[in-house]
């Protein structure tokens, strides 16, 4: 998927990444050959149902899956190749120039430490500066994160903060380093509505000042919506279809995307019967061949499951993986 | 999709009569700790809620966590005890001298929770799990074991493939609609939806919104639908009502409600929705912090804390529920509880 | 070829009405086939059937009685000819005492087991499921037991009560009570909290059909597995009484008590000497493998 071509290289590229988990009967791809790649300043949302590898994705480019998971592909970090790093480089990397935020912040932060001391850990780790100093930073750090009261909430620990105070507290922890790529695994999914939109703004406003690159992985096309530069829509361990945010919510193409955008629920579909995507998402062990789409599209032909599906790139660097993108009009389907 | 179509033998009061009435209803929890044990605090779970759902309709209760939804369906169906309230269902007082027993009254109202996994036992089969509830009733083995798997049909899972799996055989979709089946089981004339396909994926979320606007043609049914997703709650309600800290601060038709929400903590809750458009994106936020602890909750209005029209009398008065002050109340049916006047006005222009 | 490719794969996700029913094994089916895959746990219960059967069928493996010793035969080393696992310091044969004695010992582990799980696992199950002030009641009981420690209690009781392996039995059965109630009541607790729970009370069903339906069944396996850990504890334990002359009483041979006895020749026959303390060692690793195989084995969650 090529880029308008940088002049500096890109805060992230990733060349055919592919996972596998292996164990004794089972041998699975759980993300099959994803690329792309993100400028300093930019985010992509990787969108997505539950199974469709987005998570794994971001756990691979930090190292983090488990032992019996086969990674293959190139990942570089501002020009620097990471997945054939000594262990040693890449966990100073992790935290560093690229660091991640969770879902479930009390899960990601240590109970028995207070906010302060854990942010200061993470800059003495990573830098190698004094502990006044570091501690210092982590105040700076949770001012901008927009925590009332800094000064008494680095002294907090993390069960005494709220939900979306604790969000903020690991957005804090991840920026420590100031990484060039941030990382965000479903940040938002677990907070109320209200506090949602406050977390969504905060990263976009952060992004602003600090120019990081933002990798956000969801489920929720609202939150796509409002957060991303581009969209890429992953199904079954693939990017089925990846364009600018205003393309994807506009003008879908996969018939996928189409069904996402279709049966995400709004108001407006008062009193009539949702346009559903039957079945539900294939067994990763035991994909069809072709599309994995295809038992689940209601466009599906012969052709979609004889062969690789071609990939189709617009002019504008828009990505769609689907043989009714091809512009051969030969095997058009009647819908 | 309100109108109350067929007759049915249960139907004691005729359509003009709720099917369920909501009166007070109110749970404190106690807070306990210290050396002794004793009470050092109460969470405000539930306080002073009054609603009813009329027959045939599907009332969504909307809030955020914390707000008491939950707690509510959990007061509804008995699973805890309220301390004060009255509920009538269908005419008849629950638990009083002169109404139905709580048995009788589960029979005729059930509930779907939202974890898909942990509401089946990990041990019983899908159809066991659905045959239970009428096998304590006193429904022979044989005759609930194949109203089992019909109602497996019924909710789209093809018997003969899953009546005999375990839930960890199922997905997260199929197992929610094997709990849905088990809510039917009982043939309930009210149904309630505890987040019922919240922890969904989209597209499996849609299939089976579709299933339960099916059911509730099918069996006649009546929803409460509660829910922290304010899109599946316009798209499924006829009535929404509105819960902040324990109370209820807006109540109304959805049209009404969605188009003109007077008070200002639902005028917020709506602005936070994501927009869905990349060329209108959110720019500022509706509201700052997060809800606040309902251990102690503020005095009078609890929305008065994050709220910027606050006055004076909002820290001394509970705001009743009352037609809105612009005097525009759809019948009477939409009510808000606001003190101020100019915040109502303020609300309605916004949205 | 023309459609037919996609229909056999949108059978895969809804396979049409005539689909063979698809036979899920019962849960006690599929704990069982889990813990046919595993090795360990099959070795050790076989080692534990092999204990079980010299033990019972003692009479039969040996040829000696087990209280009739010699002066002539006193404690000859592994090896001897006619007692290939020596004699101890009356000449008895030892082989002979071992499989004697694990009877004794056995029962002492498994008994006091078996009661503590009744009482307790009752009491326990009670607890969780009532709550409140009986609930508050039974285990603020029980932490009064907990204050001892639990060696301690079982050497008080039995000085209370007297030697012998009754006695013994008792003192054991008590100390197990209270863990027993504590590990029951919180497995309860958490089963009473589960949806599914909270779904047969909406349903209308009565507290002991929930019990009997729901707690039951899912605080069991728990409850169990505890149940064989503990007796590996038991042995040591009741050994630990007999060494100190609070349980079995010679010349009963007993696995703690032959310990006991065979230490004055420990500078003699260290090797045999030592027997009786492997037999304990065996026996408890043994009980123990078996109840971690039945933790996972029992986990659904880890299915497949």
């Amino acid at each position: 998927m090529p880029d308008a071509i940088p002049l500096q290289p890109p805060a992230l590229r990733i060349e055919n990444l592919t996972v596998r988990f292996r164990r004794r009967n089972l041998d699975v791809a759980a993300v099959n050959g994803v690329s792309f790649s993100l400028a300093r300043g930019e985010t992509l949302t990787i969108l997505g149902e539950s199974g469709s590898g987005k998570s794994v994705s971001l756990k691979a480019l930090m190292g983090l899956l488990p032992n019996y998971a086969r990674t293959e592909g190139q990942v570089w970090l501002d020009g620097r190749s990471v997945l054939d790093m000594p262990p040693a480089e890449l966990a100073k990397l992790r935290g560093g120039a690229i660091s991640m935020i969770f879902q479930e912040p009390m899960a990601a932060l240590d109970p028995v430490y207070t906010i302060g001391a854990q942010i200061a850990e993470t800059i003495v780790q990573h830098e190698g500066i004094g502990r006044g100093a570091a501690m210092k930073r982590a105040l700076d750090l949770l001012d901008h994160v927009k925590i009332p009261s800094a000064a008494r909430r680095l002294k907090n620990y993390p069960h005494e903060l709220s939900g979306g105070m604790r969000q903020r507290a690991m957005i804090a922890l991840a920026l420590a380093c100031s990484p060039s790529v941030l990382l965000a695994d479903e940040p938002t999914t677990a907070l109320d509505v209200t506090v949602q939109i406050q977390i969504l703004l905060l990263l976009r406003q952060l992004q602003e000042e600090l120019g990081m690159a933002i990798v956000f992985v969801t489920h929720d096309v609202g939150a796509a919506a409002e957060i991303s530069d581009r969209i890429a829509v992953m199904y079954a361990g693939r990017f089925v279809e990846t364009a600018t945010a205003r393309e994807i919510m506009r003008t879908p193409k996969h018939p996928y995307t189409q069904g996402l955008l279709s049966s995400t629920v709004h108001g407006g579909l008062r009193g009539r019967v949702l346009e559903t995507i039957q079945g539900s998402p294939p067994n990763l062990a035991q994909l069809p061949p072709g599309c994995a789409f295809a038992p689940r599209c209601r466009y599906a032909a012969d052709i979609c499951t004889t062969g690789e599906v071609p990939v189709t790139i617009a002019p504008t660097g828009a990505m769609v993986r689907c043989v009714r993108a091809v512009p051969v009009p030969a095997q058009e389907v009647p819908a | 999709m309100s109108a109350f179509t067929t007759s049915d033998p249960r139907d004691r009061g005729g359509p003009a009569q709720p099917l369920l009435t909501v009166e007070g209803l109110r749970k404190h929890f106690p807070v306990r700790g210290g050396l002794l044990n004793r009470q050092v605090a109460t969470v405000q779970a539930v306080d002073d809620v009054s609603f009813s759902v009329r027959k045939g309709e599907t009332l969504g209760i909307v809030g955020e966590s914390g707000c008491g939804k939950s707690t509510t369906a959990r007061l509804l169906m008995r699973l805890i005890e309220p301390d004060a309230g009255d509920v009538v269902f269908d005419g008849d007082p629950v638990g009083d001298r002169h109404g139905i027993t709580v048995n009788a009254m589960r029979r005729q109202m059930q509930m779907v929770f939202q974890d898909s996994y942990s509401s089946l036992n990990p041990r019983m089969t899908m159809a066991e799990s659905i045959a239970y509830a009428p096998r304590m009733h006193g429904v022979s083995a044989r005759e609930s074991l194949s109203r089992a798997e019909d109602l497996l049909a019924q909710v789209g899972l093809n018997p003969r493939q899953y009546a005999r799996r375990y839930p960890h055989e199922l997905s997260g979709g199929q197992r929610q609609r094997v709990n849905i089946a088990r809510a039917l089981a009982l043939e309930p004339r009210l149904v309630i939806l505890d987040e019922a396909v919240s922890a969904l994926d989209k597209s499996i979320e849609a299939q089976v919104l579709n299933l339960l606007s099916e059911l509730k043609a099918r069996f006649n049914l009546t929803y409460l639908f509660i829910s922290h997703d304010l899109n599946v709650v316009e798209y499924v309600s006829d009535r929404v009502l509105v819960m902040y800290l324990g109370r209820v601060v807006e109540t109304g038709p959805v049209e009404s409600i969605y188009a003109r929400p007077r008070h200002p903590y639902t005028r917020a809750l709506f602005a936070s929705k994501p927009t869905l458009d990349p060329d209108r994106r959110t720019t500022e936020m509706p509201l700052t912090g997060d809800p606040p602890n309902p251990i102690n909750p503020p005095s009078g209005c609890r929305f008065r804390t994050r709220c910027s029209f606050a006055q004076a009398v909002c820290a001394e008065l509970v705001p009743p529920l009352a037609a809105p002050l612009d005097g525009q109340d759809d019948g009477g049916a939409h009510l808000v509880a606001c003190h101020v006047p100019a915040a109502q006005e303020a609300m309605a222009l916004h949205a | 070829m023309s459609q037919a490719t996609i229909d056999l794969a949108r059978r895969e996700l809804a396979p049409p009405e005539t689909a063979p029913v698809q036979a899920a094994p019962g849960y006690w089916k599929a704990v069982g086939q889990r813990l046919l895959r595993d090795p360990v746990t099959i070795i050790v219960t076989l080692v534990l059937l092999g204990i079980i059967f010299i033990s019972i069928g003692a009479p039969l493996v040996s040829s000696y009685d087990p209280y009739v010793g010699s002066v002539l035969t006193r404690l000859k080393p592994i090896g001897t000819a006619g007692h290939w696992l020596g004699t101890d310091e009356t000449g008895r044969d030892l082989w002979t005492r071992l499989c004697y004695g694990g009877r004794l010992s056995l029962l002492a582990g498994v008994l006091p087991v078996t009661i503590s799980l009744m009482i307790g696992g009752f009491l326990g199950v009670l607890a969780g499921y009532a709550g409140g002030l009986i609930g508050t009641l039974i285990m603020r009981t029980m932490d009064v037991f907990y204050a001892f420690p639990s060696i301690l209690l079982a050497i008080a009781i039995c000085g209370l009560l007297g030697n012998g392996l009754s006695n013994s039995v008792i003192a054991l059965s008590v100390v197990f009570i209270p863990p027993m109630v504590r590990i029951s009541e919180t497995v309860t607790t958490q089963a009473r909290q589960l949806d599914f729970v909270e779904a047969a009370r909406a349903s209308g069903t009565t507290t002991m059909q929930i019990i009997r339906y729901h707690v039951l069944a899912n605080v069991l396996g728990p409850i169990l597995v505890y149940a064989t850990s503990l007796i590996s504890v038991s042995i040591i334990l009741s050994a630990g009484l007999s060494f100190l002359g609070l349980g079995v009483t010679p010349p009963q041979a007993e696995w703690g008590l032959m310990l006991n006895s065979l230490r004055q020749a420990i500078y003699v026959q260290p090797y045999v000497a030592a027997l009786p303390g492997l037999m304990i060692f065996i026996t408890s690793m043994c009980f123990n493998l078996m109840s971690d195989g039945f933790r996972s084995a029992m986990d659904v969650r880890l299915n497949k």
